[in-house]
């Protein structure tokens, strides 16, 4: 396996080195055979794929085969492992994850040479620079960080395992979602610098890069929350974000992402910022290789970063390069980037677009300039810093509410200028729905539960907890005014029903009602990250019978015991939870121990309703006395995050939908223009 | 007419010093109560166990750390120590990366001002440019067109805005 593999990698970097040089040349040579040059190079574009999925197969088969002669499977599996994590272990280690990397820059790329009939000129221009980026991470998987370097000395009888940390469902989605976020906003990247190399006419270039950049989008903020979900599941500390390095690096990208699809309407609807929108592809597509760069070199401290190695050059030297190469078209042929029109007023949803995002840069630079500082630290003053949790809340919470502001505003701003009188007109009742939640929240007892009774001037956590809240009510009834006001145009027209009507209209223009439901859904989850100003926390040695209350649970150990499995050793506790005096549930909370690795990890056991989550973690047994220490953490509204990233998803999925072809209603020919009027166009 | 007018700024000052107060006693309300004040000084220092976690969130049986790290500052606010002084006694005996965020002494301040100083240029920055722009001059227009303005603009805005609302 590790010659085929080895082999097939090769042969990619080959292929990759002649799509991109046969490319380059059948792009600037005006010669009789350029064309059949640059169908040649698209070729092997294609044919790279095929050769990089026989080394991602034959790794995964060496895994299967339990074959411990190739470091990495030896490394990284073991013979018990189950079969899932077996496959999983393609992505779960430093040299696999690059060839899995290079696997969907090749799918990507696969696609993108297909479609080239779409526009083939500026296809040509995007496989170059594609192929380019997979020369560079084809180099680096041959000799960088090659997954099918063989063990010297005797054959080894067992390998070290996976990771404990790695051996969970979500874990076999979670990489495979997060690369498939980072390596796909190479593709919008290829687009915009061959667009910027060919002084590409018109704005197609940008909506072809607009739904490359939303499915990416919705990749990685699947790829986001899964880690986050992961994160919560195994870690066993309750939470499920913590400002970690890693967390970080997926974030920034994300952040650029989302500002990318906001601006990119400006330049669609009134050719304007056409400058940003291509620094803001390039800065989406960089961040993802410095985030990258960040959890490889071992620059930065993090506990869940690869092992620190010599690839931190490589990647420096790429960002750099690519750093040079961008800015050097842009100086060359940023005149071709001019605005077609200018703002006419100030309240606008152009000026909102503007605003919306400057809070994503902040936040991406707050968030950068957070995960940075440490290093900065040690070199100006000579010792490291911890840049945590409680700097991000203090630094990013107040930008991401004004952002919710805008959210609310946004989509009631009309383009080129909207009066004060329609704005208030379309405001008004949010903002006073808004406002008697807020007042309802605080006056109301805080023996209600979470998040009733919250009083801000107690603790700051609060405030934000009301503010965030408050702005999400906001939000939702705008998104609800916007549904209804076009519910009912197309309702008085057609007769239908007002549902059936939001529906229509909803097809009609499923980009801007889609992305009216991802705001919903983002809201969603402000109101589950609302929650966590309520956590509580209670931490007990348990022998039988014992109990534990946490808020209006009552946790009563039935019993505890161990067992073995193939791969792991395993202590659990069986704990009754009462509330109200009545037996509600059951939990096992457990801990492992990994035979392979040597390692231990932790499974909570999570009750979860829509008002709160009862989190129990088994942290081990006291060798004392003998008896289980158990954790529980009570999380108010943590299930609503979950909901709001299924919304977020659909909304995505319904935005990539094509519209529907726009309603003609018949009318009588002396009123036909005033009616034949198609219905549900405009952003 | 003088007596009235200086009562009423009188009275004017003694409710906004009132204000000030209540805000002042409903913001400190609490402050001293030592398991809040464990809670806020706990989950501003890390466990140095390696597991990067916030102290009060390390959850390892057996870490070396946090179960030590955790009873001393249990004493010390029971001792009523202040936040500062607890701060700089872990800082001590554990190096600054235990502060699970920067100080705001020296070189550290500039972690928390560059984000404002972010913020309030970029501000600055979108407004200057939104002024930039709004002062455009208009693009020129082919022959035998004329610019529509004032209410003839309006008239066609109002029209675009009844047909396409939705």
């Amino acid at each position: 396996m590790a010659q085929i593999g080895s082999f097939a990698l090769l042969l990619a970097l080959a292929l990759s080195v002649y799509s991109f040089a046969a490319g380059l040349f059948a792009l600037v040579s005006s010669g009789e055979n350029s064309p059949r040059i640059g169908e040649t190079a698209r070729r092997a574009g294609i044919a790279l794929f095929g050769a990089v999925v026989i080394a991602a197969v034959a790794l995964v088969v060496a895994a299967f085969r339990n074959d411990f002669t190739i470091a990495y499977i030896f490394h990284h599996s073991n013979r018990d492992l189950p079969g899932p994590y077996k496959f999983a272990t393609l992505w779960s280690g430093q040299e696999g994850s690059l060839l899995f990397w290079c696997l969907l820059l090749s799918g990507y790329g696969f696609v993108l040479r297909l479609r080239y009939k779409t526009d083939p000129r500026l296809f040509a221009y995007a496989s170059v620079v594609l192929a380019g980026v997979q020369v560079f991470f084809l180099a680096l998987v041959n000799f960088g960080a090659n997954p099918f370097g063989v063990l010297e000395g005797p054959l080894r009888a067992d390998g070290s395992g996976l990771n404990p940390l790695l051996q969970y469902p979500e874990m076999v989605i979670h990489p495979p979602m997060l690369y498939l976020g980072y390596v796909g906003f190479t593709v919008p990247f290829a687009f915009a610098l061959g667009a910027l190399i060919m002084r590409y006419p018109g704005e197609k270039w940008i909506h072809i890069t607009r739904r490359w950049t939303m499915v990416t989008w919705g990749f990685l903020t699947c790829g986001i929350f899964l880690g986050a979900h992961w994160a919560y599941a195994v870690l066993g500390w309750g939470g499920y974000w913590g400002w970690d390095p890693v967390e970080n690096a997926s974030l920034m990208p994300w952040l650029v992402g989302t500002a990318f699809l906001h601006s990119v309407m400006m330049q669609e609807k009134r050719g304007m910022l056409k400058v940003w929108n291509m620094w803001l592809v390039f800065a989406t597509f960089w961040l993802a290789i410095l985030g990258t760069f960040l959890t490889r070199s071992g620059i930065i401290a993090s506990v869940h970063a690869f092992a620190q190695s010599s690839i931190g050059n490589w990647f420096a030297w790429f960002l750099a390069i690519t750093f040079a190469v961008f800015v050097f078209f842009f100086v060359k042929n940023h005149d071709h980037l001019k605005s077609e029109h200018k703002l006419e007023a100030i309240v606008s949803r152009e000026s909102s677009f503007l605003f919306n995002n400057l809070l994503f840069l902040l936040l991406t630079l707050d968030v950068l300039w957070g995960t940075w500082f440490p290093k900065i630290s040690e070199l100006v003053q000579g010792n490291k810093v911890t840049v945590g949790a409680p700097f991000y809340n203090r630094v990013a919470i107040p930008v991401a509410l004004l952002l919710l502001i805008l959210t609310a505003v946004g989509p009631l701003l009309a383009w080129r200028k909207t009066s004060l009188e329609s704005l208030k007109r379309n405001f008004g009742w949010p903002a006073l729905g808004a406002l008697s939640v807020m007042v309802f929240l605080m006056i109301t007892p805080s023996s209600w539960g979470s998040p009733f009774g919250l009083r801000p001037w107690q603790d700051m956590a609060y405030f934000y907890s009301l503010m965030a809240i408050g702005l999400a009510v906001l939000v939702t009834l705008t998104v609800a005014s916007e549904f209804y006001r076009g519910g009912r145009v197309i309702s008085e027209k057609t007769g239908q029903g007002m549902f059936a009507s939001m529906v229509q209209l909803t097809h009609r223009n499923t980009r801007r009602y889609g992305g009216y439901i991802v705001h919903f859904g983002v809201v969603v989850c402000i109101i589950g990250f609302a929650g966590s100003a309520f956590n509580q926390n209670k931490e007990k040695e348990m022998s039988y019978g014992d109990k534990m209350t946490i808020g209006s649970y009552t946790l009563v150990c039935r019993s505890y015991t161990d067992e073995e499995y193939p791969n792991y050793e395993a202590e659990w506790a069986v704990l009754d939870v009462y509330k109200g005096g009545k037996q509600i549930d059951t939990l096992t909370p457990e801990r492992r121990f990994y035979k392979a690795s040597q390692q231990t990890s932790t499974m909570p056991f999570i009750r979860s309703t829509p008002a709160e989550d009862l989190y129990v973690v088994y942290e081990g047994l006291n060798q004392d006395t003998g008896h289980p220490i158990l954790k529980a953490h009570l999380n108010p509204l943590v299930m609503w995050i979950w909901l709001g990233v299924w919304i977020i998803l659909g909304g995505t999925a319904l935005a990539l939908v094509p519209n529907a072809p726009p309603l003609v209603v018949r009318a009588p020919a002396a009123s036909l223009v005033e009616h034949a009027a198609p219905v549900a166009t405009g952003d | 007419m003088f007596m009235r007018r200086k009562n009423r700024k009188w009275s004017l000052r003694r409710v906004v010093q009132c204000g000030v107060l209540c805000v002042a006693v409903i913001v400190f309300a609490g402050a001293g109560d030592p398991a809040s004040r464990f809670d806020e000084l706990g989950h501003g220092l890390m466990c140095i166990c390696g597991c990067g976690q916030i102290l009060l969130e390390c959850n390892h049986v057996g870490c070396p750390d946090s179960d030590g790290m955790r009873n001393e500052l249990m004493a010390a606010v029971t001792r009523g120590d202040s936040d500062s002084l607890v701060q700089q006694s872990f800082v001590q005996k554990y190096g600054p990366t235990v502060l699970a965020a920067p100080t705001t002494v020296g070189f550290d301040r500039a972690a928390w001002i560059l984000p404002g100083v972010a913020l309030v240029v970029g501000f600055g920055l979108v407004v200057l440019v939104v002024w930039a722009w709004k002062n455009r001059p208009e693009p020129a227009l082919a022959d035998g067109l004329r610019p529509v303005r004032g209410a003839e603009l309006e008239q066609f805005r109002e029209q675009a805005r009844k047909e396409t609302d939705v």
